[in-house]
């Protein structure tokens, strides 16, 4: 049997349709963790993880080889790149506008406010530090008065 | 020891403290005092018992003996732990639990801060991983710490008896031991004299920011590197192991 060669760009392009377990509106592109594919009959990705302990991780390597396996891919391996450690600089420009439209305020330079992604307001206070996820905490929008989740900054 | 037998050695140790120290914040999950404690502490958990699997992991590729993440997190005998004894105390009251995190929080985070500069890749990507939520850890067990001792009158009473009761268990973080030697000697590891310093410079400044006074020195107790454990933790491992003891290899 003929190997098939693949391009990493083919690559990264199917795995722009697997999403993020914990929020699903984002890919794995999206957030920036896909840090490398290299095709040498094989395919190796290298993913970074968010947080260490983050439930995630594991769904999201599963989610990786069953993309590329239902595209026909054989001998997938997956490489967890720990160093340099991941950032919410890395979420792209997409990936930021999706989360906003999702109702949770993409990550803000600290002496950025905070905008409510529903009205837009600056007006906004924390809830709480912490929220559903290690990644996120918990605002209140004082003009529109609805709750929404702010994506930390790491 | 040959080089990759310092590293395993040294891994594991660290896999210890944050395997421990999130076993302990793992059992007051459900109890916090409000909505926005619990979630903090879970998440917090969280955060050390993944960089105890990412320790663990890289202890058993350095062995080279086959060795899991769980083989090392729960098949092995108390003596065979080496976390300090500090990590291990009981979580007693709210106060308890956050002294014992400002005391072990501002070492762990100063000796990962000089990990990250470490000559071996393995260990330095670890630790700077760890480095960027241990300081968000800090800066919360400290908010509290100035919130409970610069709060009532029996808030500040309180958490400084638990400053005084787990001061005696802060000795044994600045003695180096053999491993100690050879990890800096072989890989610029930490120098815990100099370490030493700085975290008493830390501690002194949160501890005056909470209006309470730093325990004189006192005799100090040691041996958690050594695997010589306090009785706490004969109770921790047999909860925390139970699972893999009575059905080993099980999963789910």
């Amino acid at each position: 049997m003929v190997e098939t060669i693949y391009k990493p760009e083919q690559i990264l392009e199917w795995l722009s349709d697997v999403a993020d377990p914990e929020i699903p509106v984002l890919t794995i592109m999206d957030l920036g963790i896909v840090r490398d594919v290299e095709c040498n009959g094989g395919v190796t990705v290298s993913l970074t993880p968010t947080y260490s302990g983050c439930p995630a991780t594991e769904a999201i390597e599963a989610s990786v080889v069953a993309a590329l396996e239902e595209r026909g891919v054989a001998k997938i391996s997956i490489r967890r790149v720990l160093a340099p450690a991941w950032t919410t600089d890395w979420i792209s420009q997409e990936g930021r506008e999706k989360l906003r439209v999702y109702g949770i305020a993409p990550p803000q330079r600290r002496d950025r406010p905070i905008i409510c992604p529903r009205c837009d307001s600056s007006n906004t206070e924390l809830v709480s530090e912490f929220g559903s996820t290690a990644c996120k905490a918990s605002y209140r929008c004082v003009d529109c008065l609805e709750p929404f989740e702010y994506f930390k900054c790491l | 020891m040959t080089d990759k037998n310092v590293l395993a050695a040294y891994a594991t140790r660290l896999g210890d403290n944050a395997l421990i120290i999130g076993q302990r914040m793992i059992e007051l999950v459900a109890a916090g005092p409000e909505l926005e404690e619990e979630l903090a502490n879970a998440n917090f958990a969280l955060d050390y018992i993944g960089q105890a699997r990412m320790f663990f992991s890289y202890a058993g590729e350095c062995e080279g003996a086959g060795r899991s993440e769980d083989d090392f997190a729960f098949l092995r005998p108390e003596h065979e732990y080496q976390n300090l004894l500090l990590v291990e105390q009981p979580n007693g009251h709210f106060g308890d639990a956050i002294v014992r995190q400002v005391l072990f929080d501002s070492w762990y985070l100063a000796l990962l801060e000089v990990l990250t500069r470490c000559s071996d890749e393995g260990i330095s990507d670890i630790a700077a991983r760890a480095c960027k939520e241990v300081r968000y850890h800090l800066r919360h067990s400290s908010q509290w710490l100035v919130r409970l001792g610069d709060g009532t009158d029996e808030s500040h009473a309180r958490v400084q008896q638990s400053l005084n009761d787990l001061w005696k268990f802060t000795g044994e973080m600045f003695v180096p031991d053999d491993l100690d030697d050879e990890m800096r000697s072989a890989f610029n590891g930490p120098h815990l004299e100099v370490l030493e310093t700085q975290w008493r410079a830390d501690v002194a400044a949160i501890v005056a920011e909470a209006t309470l006074d730093l325990p004189d020195d006192q005799w100090m107790a040691s041996g958690g590197k050594q695997g010589r454990h306090t009785e706490h933790f004969g109770f921790l491992l047999a909860e925390m192991q139970i699972m893999q003891r009575t059905f080993p290899g099980a999963t789910w």
